[in-house]
């Protein structure tokens, strides 16, 4: 598991969804949020730092569209709530949380770009539970790659992709990092 | 961390960057205050020892409640009543502490460079809550916070630092700072109060508080520091008033929306008038809520050095953390 103890040199191999591939995930991922909760009332999206985020405001988007509701969309910086502070010797920079409503009674969806060991997610449950009292939370992630190391699943996958420990899979947004599209690579060294 | 350092000794010797980067992370601290629940897990099983050889109140409160709100544990230790009152050294007494296993020591000492000292020998990181009449970094850096926030800037500010420049560990800091920065700093005050060489600080020295407020954005009124006066600096608390007290008469001669600061405990009346501590134009309590989040952010920087497993010291990630 990488530590935040030094940047991983990463070789890109391959592409596995190209940028219009990841607005049909969204899309469907969107249909999905709002099948499940029966329409969009007592919705909040709460989307994780720093990819999860644009993600949030393209499913709101998307939202918007087919069902004419706009939901909150919130970002959550979960930095000091990371399980590794004490282990890593530089602390990670923090950039805020910003959730612009209450969330007491509602229904988050928690989105991120990969789940992958699942200490993102337990982070980020443990940051919003101190913000409020959700009636219930769900997530959502681009990529499910496995490797969990806590009993954690996500509700809404765009795509399963089986990883080994030495790969790398890059969610990348325009917002970011210039262009759209999911990529798997190899960390070198 | 701060650039790569493990202690906050003074803002002397910080660049405008590693400031910058304070003030930047105190930001995000600042909205956790305002959470129902105004506390991360980020400093979880650190502990941070609060040394205070010399009075303070709302420093040692600010410092324990950032400690608190952190997470960390902490342990207080007043003169009173402890062994320094049996004659032990700072040294002695220091050591002590660290072989109970504290990671970060805060420390206000009547010794100017008392942290400096204790830095050097002492592997824990160490903060300077003020020391004698050198630095008080901390409160440097919530006063431009605050400015920063109010005024969105401080680059081409105009501030004014007033009173007992001389005894004023706040005035050190706050001029190191706020020059760094780019605002341009003017003083004023009894010429008894005013030290040597001071042009040397990169400031601009005023003839009489009035010239020092005309145009600037920032009042920064200091306290008349009664337990620091050596006989003989000025003649009487009423005539101090009169002459260098900031007044809602005076302050006119600021711009309309000046930021009017003090770092208390005030002297009402004497160096700051009721209205104008209580004025529209006070920042004087958001000062002090800024400042348990500025020093969230000092902790939770320099914590990144101590973690509680001896953790390595190899090249560290730059500016985006690795997700899990």
């Amino acid at each position: 598991m990488p530590t935040g103890g030094a940047v991983e040199q990463v070789r890109e191999k391959a592409e596995l969804i190209d940028g219009e591939g990841l607005r049909r995930a969204v899309t469907r991922i969107a249909h999905e949020i709002i099948e499940r909760n029966g329409g969009g009332e007592n919705l909040v999206l709460v989307g994780i730092k720093r990819r999860g985020y644009p993600i949030a405001q393209r499913i709101a988007e998307r939202i918007r569209e087919f069902e004419g509701i706009g939901l909150p969309v919130g970002a959550l910086d979960i930095t000091l709530y990371r399980d590794d502070l004490q282990t890593i010797s530089h602390q990670p920079v923090v950039s805020g949380t910003d959730i612009p409503c209450d969330i007491d009674g509602k229904t988050v969806v928690l989105i991120d770009d990969v789940l992958y060991t699942g200490r993102t997610v337990r982070a980020a449950l443990d940051e919003l539970i101190d913000l409020g009292r959700p009636k219930s939370i769900q997530l959502a992630v681009i990529v499910d790659r496995g490797h969990r190391e806590i009993p954690i699943r996500a509700d809404f996958i765009g795509k399963n992709v089986p990883t080994s420990k030495r790969e790398v899979i890059m969610v990348k947004v325009q917002e970011i990092d210039g262009q759209d599209g999911v990529s798997i690579g190899e960390m070198l060294g | 961390m701060i650039g790569h350092r493990k202690d906050l000794l003074g803002l002397e010797d910080l660049s405008a960057e590693e400031i910058t980067s304070i003030l930047d992370t105190a930001r995000t601290f600042r909205e956790v205050l305002d959470r129902p629940i105004p506390k991360v897990p980020a400093l979880r099983g650190l502990t941070a020892a609060n040394l205070f050889f010399e009075a303070s109140t709302r420093t040692r409160l600010s410092f324990e409640l950032a400690e608190k709100r952190l997470s960390a544990d902490t342990v207080n230790f007043q003169t009173s009543g402890s062994s320094v009152s049996k004659g032990e050294t700072l040294r002695d007494t220091a050591r002590n502490i660290e072989a109970m296993g504290i990671h970060l020591v805060v420390i206000r000492h009547q010794a100017s460079g008392a942290p400096h000292y204790l830095a050097r020998i002492l592997n824990a990181g160490v903060i300077n809550a003020g020391d004698g009449t050198h630095e008080h970094p901390t409160q440097g850096l919530l006063d431009i916070f605050t400015i920063r926030e109010k005024l969105g800037r401080v680059d081409g500010l105009r501030v004014a630092i007033l009173g007992d420049i001389m005894h004023s560990r706040v005035a050190r800091s706050n001029i190191w700072g706020l020059t760094k920065l780019g605002a341009s700093v003017t003083i004023a005050g009894p010429c008894t109060m005013m030290p040597a060489e001071v042009e040397r600080f990169g400031v601009t020295v005023a003839k009489n508080v009035d010239e020092a407020i005309e145009g600037s954005d920032v009042v920064n009124i200091l306290r008349i520091q009664l337990e620091r006066q050596r006989a003989g600096l000025y003649p009487s608390l009423r005539e101090y008033a009169r002459v260098h007290g900031v007044t809602r008469e005076r302050l006119r001669r600021a711009k309309p929306n000046v930021v009017v600061m003090h770092p208390g405990p005030m002297n009402r009346g004497v160096e700051i008038a009721q209205d104008v501590a209580d004025g529209e134009n006070s920042v004087i309590l958001e000062q002090v809520t800024n400042g348990v989040a500025v020093r969230m952010a000092v902790l939770y920087l320099l914590a990144g050095q101590h973690a509680p497993a001896e953790s390595a010291t190899e090249a560290t990630p730059t500016v985006e953390t690795v997700k899990r």
